[in-house]
């Protein structure tokens, strides 16, 4: 069984301070990790690759060169092989411009059976690349994955709901998002820390190396604009009316109009 | 001499902080306060292959180097001194004389297995009348056809009941002095071996110390470690190396406590400002940051000396002599700047304190680091 996971590095959000004067997240000294729900992805392939023979483990990421210690860890943790999409015209790109970027990695890894991703990651919060990557490589898709079974070339997963969970059942090759309630994530050995650093290796792939187009990557090819962002001001405090009578239904009235909202 | 980590050590300290934060907190108080042996720690360090971080995979380790053990024992002790104390006592006592030492049979028998996890191991040096005098050794073998018969007592042995494998020392030859004894891998199991009086320390009381007791212990041969008449030799060189695991776990003890007192005194308010705007603890707080991090530069050039295979003897006893006083240095004003809150056991300053007391006692007194220091500096 061929398993690729997409993971992202991310800034560790528990470490992350507030500049108590702009509001912004200060990221200066905010260490890096693997964002929680990729690491649940890469846990599912590692339990599979416990459970069956022959399961091989990619791991991929796009990110810049520092992102090379995300695949370390997964290669510690037991991934097999480690791939970073790493070039400045993939530089700024939003979700969809990523997911064409993954998908374009993707087909030159060639064939697979399983593609895991996170639910969404911790700084961006879109749960989008996972669907949008499904999409562009015209496989099915699980999302919000909680439970997984897998029958030959059968996948059976459970997918959270606010209120309950769907069983669905679909054929490999599928793509599958992780949530937190999939399973808890293994520490990567002491073992597997040297083994990734002295053997195992982390490719680096530019454009030049898949095939896209500079018009599917990048900043410049991202249909989502970032106007701004910032912290929503807090709102005033309530006020509360007591009684039950006509007079507070008055009072109630005069206030609404005061404020020009009736 | 570089004074950057490698990446390997960064990342082992990263997995060595989230494990102690997630595996060990939840139960460090509780094992101190029970004198509860953590066995289920040591199970999940076995499975991460921390137990024998710097001993080659072939050998069942985790192919790395004495730093990033050395860092392992310090970010546990931070957390928990037990846990530090005991992965200490095993890799550099137990596991390490078999790897210095050992034949490739016994590193096969028994190095593997203590690497791997599948065995705790224990040193046993100490007697009721050789503690310093490490060399008034009272214990005796004698080779009677395929087996030595051990006969004797150790006592304060670390890791002592829970060990599957000790290197115990024994007088082979008494006319000989130092010179005859030797040194022996003792299995738990071997007839005439039992476990005496475990003690009810002030400190490290997750960790088991305990006495062991030989009573015509027959011991076959072939565990004899290292020549006759070099076990005195062997003692000294392996406590060389575990005197950095020691000051390993003072840095880490000191790191833990430090940690404690900068989040306290950012929460704590009196006089209506927190801890930390007040001058004379400021004072205080930089003085213990400040002794924490040469103690961290001591003890991380006696593990690369060792690394790189340079004599390290001075190295490690100056960075455990130094290590361990700050240690108990730092843990003691940290309970002053918690007041009373650091005197009850809802804070784990106090138990910080207790433990850091041992760390200027065993594997040689901090009076015996200097007597190490000067013997070599002044010959």
């Amino acid at each position: 069984m061929k398993i690729i996971v997409c993971i992202k590095q991310v800034p560790d959000t528990n470490e992350v301070k507030i500049d108590p004067k702009t509001g912004t997240l200060i990221r200066e000294g905010v260490p890096s990790i693997i964002n929680h729900d990729d690491k649940n992805a890469l846990e599912e392939a590692l339990k599979l690759k416990d459970k069956y023979e022959d399961v091989h483990i990619t791991v991929l990421t796009m990110g810049p060169p520092q992102a090379d210690v995300a695949l370390r860890e997964a290669l510690a943790m037991g991934a097999d092989r480690a791939i970073l999409l790493s070039d400045r015209a993939f530089a700024g790109s939003d979700t969809w411009a990523t997911a064409k970027t993954l998908a374009a990695a993707i087909k030159k890894i060639g064939e697979y059976d399983l593609i895991f991703c996170g639910r969404q990651a911790i700084d961006g919060d879109t749960a989008q690349v996972g669907p949008q990557l499904a999409e562009n490589l015209d496989v099915p898709q699980i999302t919000y994955v909680t439970y997984l079974q897998i029958n030959g070339k059968e996948v059976k997963a459970h997918r959270a709901l606010e209120d309950g969970y769907q069983v669905l059942i679909t054929k490999m090759p599928c793509l599958l998002t992780a949530i937190k309630e999939l399973n808890e994530p293994r520490y990567p050995s002491v073992r597997g820390i040297f083994e990734a650093y002295n053997g195992k290796q982390v490719e680096v792939w530019s454009s030049k190396d898949i095939e896209i187009s500079l018009d599917e990557t990048g900043l410049n090819s991202s249909p989502t604009n970032v106007r701004q962002t910032f912290t929503p001001s807090p709102k005033g405090q309530g006020m509360v009316l007591d009684g039950c009578g006509r007079d507070t239904v008055c009072e109630l009235l005069f206030k609404l109009s005061e404020k020009h909202f009736i | 001499m570089n004074f950057n980590l490698t990446k390997e050590q960064e990342m082992v300290r990263k997995l060595m902080r989230e494990f102690a934060e997630n595996e060990v907190k939840p139960i460090a108080a509780e094992v101190d306060e029970e004198g509860r042996f953590p066995r289920e720690t040591v199970e999940k360090m076995a499975k991460y292959s921390m137990m024998g971080i710097p001993f080659p995979k072939e050998l069942g380790g985790a192919g790395g180097d004495t730093l990033s053990y050395i860092i392992a024992v310090e970010e546990l002790s931070r957390i928990c001194a037990t846990t530090g104390v005991i992965l200490s006592a095993h890799t550099s006592l137990a596991a390490h004389p078999i790897y210095q030492f050992g034949t490739e049979e016994q590193k096969e028998k028994y190095l593997k297995p203590l690497a791997e996890g599948k065995y705790i191991g224990a040193f046993g040096l100490t007697e009721p009348n050789a503690g310093t005098d490490a060399a008034s050794q009272q214990t005796t073998a004698v080779l009677q056809g395929d087996y030595y018969i051990l006969n004797g007592t150790k006592i304060f042995i670390t890791n002592g009941g829970e060990a599957d494998i000790y290197i115990i020392f024994a007088m082979t030859d008494k006319s000989k002095g130092t010179r005859g004894i030797s040194a022996f891998i003792v299995e738990k199991n071997y007839p005439g071996f039992s476990i005496g009086k475990v003690e009810n320390k002030m400190g490290i009381r997750g960790s088991s110390t305990a006495e062991l007791i030989f009573e015509d212990c027959k011991v076959p041969k072939e565990n004899l470690l290292g020549k006759e008449g070099k076990g005195f030799s062997i003692a000294m060189q392996t406590l060389d190396g575990g005197r950095i695991g020691i000051a390993a776990q003072a840095l880490g003890i000191a790191q833990g406590a430090l940690d404690e007192c900068t989040k306290y005194m950012k929460e704590r308010k009196q006089f209506g400002k927190p801890l930390a705007a007040f001058q004379g603890l400021q004072w205080m707080y930089a003085d213990m940051a400040t002794k924490v991090q040469a103690a961290r530069l001591l003890v991380y050039s006696a593990a690369l000396k060792k690394d790189e295979n340079k004599p390290f003897s001075v190295d490690a006893a100056m960075a455990k002599l130094f290590a361990a006083e700050t240690a108990m240095e730092v843990t003691t004003n940290a309970v002053q700047i918690h007041g009373g809150y650091g005197y009850i056991k809802d804070y784990p300053i106090e138990r910080m304190m207790r433990d850091a007391k041992i760390t200027e006692i065993y594997e040689g007194t901090s009076q015996v680091q200097k007597m190490v220091i000067s013997a070599n500096l002044l010959k």
